[in-house]
């Protein structure tokens, strides 16, 4: 019952987010400078023309009455269609939320693999030269950027030792058909494994440039917690039992230290979703963050409210699966 | 030489990461042509939206679709799908002999009802076509054999340029009645060069030679355009080998990249401008202020300074490859001059006249930098200008509203190169894209919108440009040159347009 209710109520804010996000976006982006009219104004179009077009694209009423006519389609499924490539907004939000979902969880999986090795290594040569590299790689690979680090990948593993793509999804030249947008989940599912190779290829960096920020953050915060527990009386009487350290550490130690570093990666992977959008720029990757820059550039507000409530949603529904493995992982808050 | 087990090791794991992941593109005989293009492309429809009137991303729709009338590299016009044209005597209907023979994408003949059908829906109002008000001027379309005729509703000298120009493409009517515009949106069909074989949205368009072009097959068979928003990625794209062509990047990164082995630079003016509006508020009623804003400005050096040469210094807002370009309208660079006019009014280094002035930073090349020399250079005469940094989304709607600053910096493309798509709607008063609302310039220009003389018609506009040039109406400052980095092996041939066309592409 207690699983229900917490359910329900984060069902609940959820919703409440949602509606506050779309208010929000909807009314910000309607006042900032720039009007999507004016920017598709051609030479000697006359007050007839832009009223016309005003008209055509709907923006000739209130931001009130915009506002009451766009929440009503939404909740009907209608996200209305896009100024510049003229498609629902629904489809073209679905179709590449896919690319950039496969990129966050490879990213996930490269921070925690990377990070999470790097901290138990660092336990494990306490105190040595080891853990004092590990450390100041930790700082270095912090103090930059995403974006920066995609930079300095593009240029080493995709111009001086050109190993990996460095732009797009997918090589053109592969000419296959993929039949959902999840191409990476497709390749696997379908045993393609060169496709997959070629997937790999190509979402490597972004992921990489991605994931050593986190990384980082992973490996002080779960470093930290593993010193901490390695005082604790249960390691001590591990260690009277004669087990290894390294098997302290993983068996012993990692389990308990590991929960503080979940709640923390769950904070920072909606932070790496975010930072997306700049990297798939970076990369020409066609995702969600890519096709975001475009929306505002060009002031497709339809575009823009449908990006950001996805967005919105992908942050919630993050939140609240790291609060349910938190609760699933800790003894305390399962047997409350 | 001594191999260690160490040195073979990482030999075979680089060898296997390599054969897995795929090396780029380093081919020595270039099958497939892979250019780095620096917009997306929103939608396929050349006529609707505003990738309609987005002239970066004609060049994709020109390699698919057919203009009525074909614009050649050098923007004078030539035979294409409309092979001759012209007006009857009286001016009262125009004709079009729709050249015989072309075929679109799915094999079905091009007939003079597409090219009717496609003029009739580009002057519909309820198709959106952004460009409505230029189309709707003719009508009642009627066809004899190949020739085209329709009605002159409302005269209009550039009506033959605009056929070569922003939503000027001829679409297929039975297949797009067919398949409506959601399928023409999957699965576009023109009469050009390439034929879409496979589009990505965001990410790529790959595109098959049409064999049966009517203007000769293009000879890369396979051409991939890659949607590479990001200046640095899009020099990486060619420094790497991945994509062989490139264009739009920093004056010296192009300086650097073309010394490369393998890479060649191809530099050429292109017919977009970098100008100053100047908007009819106070300071600017006072015509000494203008022309010593004018005089103050070394073009010449900024060119050399900020665009590494890479630019051609104007005194009109015509460039010498326009229609009514008067190379003896000119307006020097003259500081001790500029210092007179500004003490005939009052002004100079101690008591600066003030204003601001807006500008983009990273729109266009150096555009900031470009204004910053600028406000250096007025401030030695006596003019203090505050720089304003704007989006450009800003300007568009600050310039429709009339409400830009004193003074204002803007690019402005004429593809076409006629007097009435530069001087004319960036000058004339009632224009939305005008900010100069003064009336001895609109009643200058007023006759000129529908005078039929040719001749006449492009004396009147130069006389236009002397007015604006003797006053400083605007403040002309560059030509831009349009840098494109290529692999050696493929030749390129640069549109004065801007348009990057693969089918005016060949192997070196």
């Amino acid at each position: 019952m207690q699983i229900v209710r917490t359910l329900l109520t984060r069902l609940a804010t959820t919703i409440i987010t949602l509606l506050g996000a779309a208010i929000i976006v909807f009314v910000v982006i309607r006042v900032v400078p720039g009007n999507p009219i004016a920017m598709m104004l051609p030479p000697g179009a006359t007050d007839a023309d832009i009223a016309r077009l005003e008209a055509l694209y709907g923006l000739d009423k209130s931001i009130f009455e915009q506002f009451l006519i766009w929440i009503a389609n939404v909740l009907q499924g209608d996200f209305g269609t896009s100024i510049t490539t003229r498609q629902p907004v629904f489809d073209l939000v679905i179709g590449r939320l896919p690319a950039t979902l496969e990129l966050s969880v490879m990213a996930l999986l490269i921070a925690i693999v990377v990070g999470g090795s790097a901290a138990l290594t660092a336990t494990l040569y306490r105190g040595t030269k080891v853990e004092g590299g590990i450390d100041v790689a930790g700082g270095v690979a912090l103090s930059l950027p995403d974006f920066l680090w995609g930079l300095a990948l593009i240029l080493v593993l995709g111009v001086l030792w050109p190993l990996f793509h460095i732009s797009g999804r997918v090589s053109p030249s592969l000419g296959f058909e993929f039949n959902t947008d999840f191409y990476l989940i497709e390749a696997l599912v379908r045993f393609r494994f060169d496709v997959v190779l070629d997937l790999l290829g190509h979402m490597f960096l972004p992921a990489l440039a991605l994931a050593i920020p986190l990384a980082a953050i992973i490996l002080q915060l779960l470093k930290q917690s593993l010193k901490e527990c390695m005082h604790d009386d249960y390691i001590t009487l591990a260690r009277t039992k004669g087990y290894s350290e390294t098997s302290i550490i993983t068996r012993d130690a990692l389990p308990n230290a590991i929960l503080p570093t979940l709640t923390l990666v769950g904070v920072q992977f909606t932070f790496l979703i975010g930072g997306t959008v700049i990297i798939e720029r970076l990369f020409s990757y066609e995702g969600l963050g890519n096709m975001a820059i475009d929306a505002v550039i060009n002031r497709d507000l339809p575009l823009i409210q449908g990006i950001v409530l996805v967005f919105a949603l992908l942050f919630t529904l993050v939140n609240l699966l790291v609060d349910m493995t938190y609760a699933a992982l800790n003894p305390r808050l399962r047997h409350a | 030489m001594k191999v260690s087990r160490r040195t073979l090791l990482k030999s075979a794991a680089a060898s296997g990461v390599l054969t897995a992941v795929g090396t780029p593109a380093f081919a020595n005989e270039i099958d497939e042509l892979v250019i780095a293009y620096n917009v997306n492309l929103p939608s396929w429809d050349p006529t609707v939206g505003p990738s309609a009137v987005n002239p970066t991303i004609q060049g994709i729709y020109q390699s698919v679709f057919d203009m009525f009338i074909h614009q050649n590299p050098d923007l004078s016009f030539g035979s294409g799908i409309v092979s001759d044209w012209g007006w009857t005597e009286d001016k009262s209907k125009i004709w079009l002999e729709v050249r015989e023979g072309v075929t679109w994408h799915n094999g079905d003949p091009l007939t003079p009802e597409d090219v009717a059908w496609s003029l009739e829906r580009a002057g519909n109002p309820d198709t959106g076509n952004p460009i409505q008000f230029i189309w709707g001027k003719i009508g009642n379309f009627q066809i004899d054999g190949n020739r085209v005729t329709a009605d002159v509703k409302e005269y209009e000298p550039t009506i033959f340029k605009w056929m070569s120009f922003l939503t000027g493409y001829v679409l297929p009517k039975k297949y797009y009645e067919e398949v409506g515009a959601e399928g023409f949106e999957a699965a576009p069909i023109g009469t050009g060069p390439y034929m879409v074989d496979n589009f990505e949205r965001n990410a790529f368009v790959r595109l098959k030679a049409n064999e049966n072009y009517w203007g000769g097959a293009p000879e890369f068979k396979t051409v991939t355009i890659k949607f590479v928003t990001d200046a640095s990625s899009r020099t990486f794209e060619v420094s790497s080998g991945n994509s062989h062509v490139t264009l739009e990047m920093p004056y010296e990164e192009f300086d650097r990249l073309k010394e490369q082995d393998g890479i060649v630079g191809t530099a050429a003016p292109i017919s977009d401008i970098g100008m100053i509006f100047i908007n009819d508020v106070e300071p600017m009623n006072d015509p000494n202020v203008r022309m010593a804003m004018a005089h103050a400005i070394d073009k010449e050096t900024i060119i050399e300074r900020l665009l590494s040469g890479y630019g051609v210094a104007i005194d009109t807002l015509q460039t010498p490859d326009y229609t009514a370009y008067d190379p003896s309208i000119t307006v020097p660079y003259d500081p001790e001059k500029a210092k007179e006019l500004l003490a005939a009014s009052g002004y100079g280094p101690d008591n600066p006249v003030k204003f601001k002035i807006q500008t983009t930073r990273g729109f266009k090349p150096k555009d900031y930098e470009i204004i910053q020399v600028i406000v250096g250079l007025w401030r030695k005469v006596g003019i203090e200008a505050e720089i304003e940094v704007y989006e450009i989304a800003k300007h568009f709607e600050l310039r429709a509203a009339d409400q830009l600053a004193p003074a204002a910096f803007y690019n402005w493309g004429n593809a076409i190169g006629d007097p009435t798509t530069s001087t004319g709607f960036a000058m004339f008063g009632p224009s939305p894209h005008s900010v100069w609302d003064g009336e001895d310039l609109m009643q200058m220009i007023l006759p000129l919108w529908g005078e039929a003389d040719e001749e006449k018609r492009i004396a009147g506009w130069k006389a236009v440009d002397k007015h604006i040039a003797e006053n400083a109406l605007v403040l002309p400052l560059i030509q831009y040159v349009q840098p494109i980095l290529h692999s050696d092996q493929v030749k390129v041939t640069p549109h004065a347009s801007g348009a990057l066309l693969p089918h005016l592409m060949t192997r070196s």
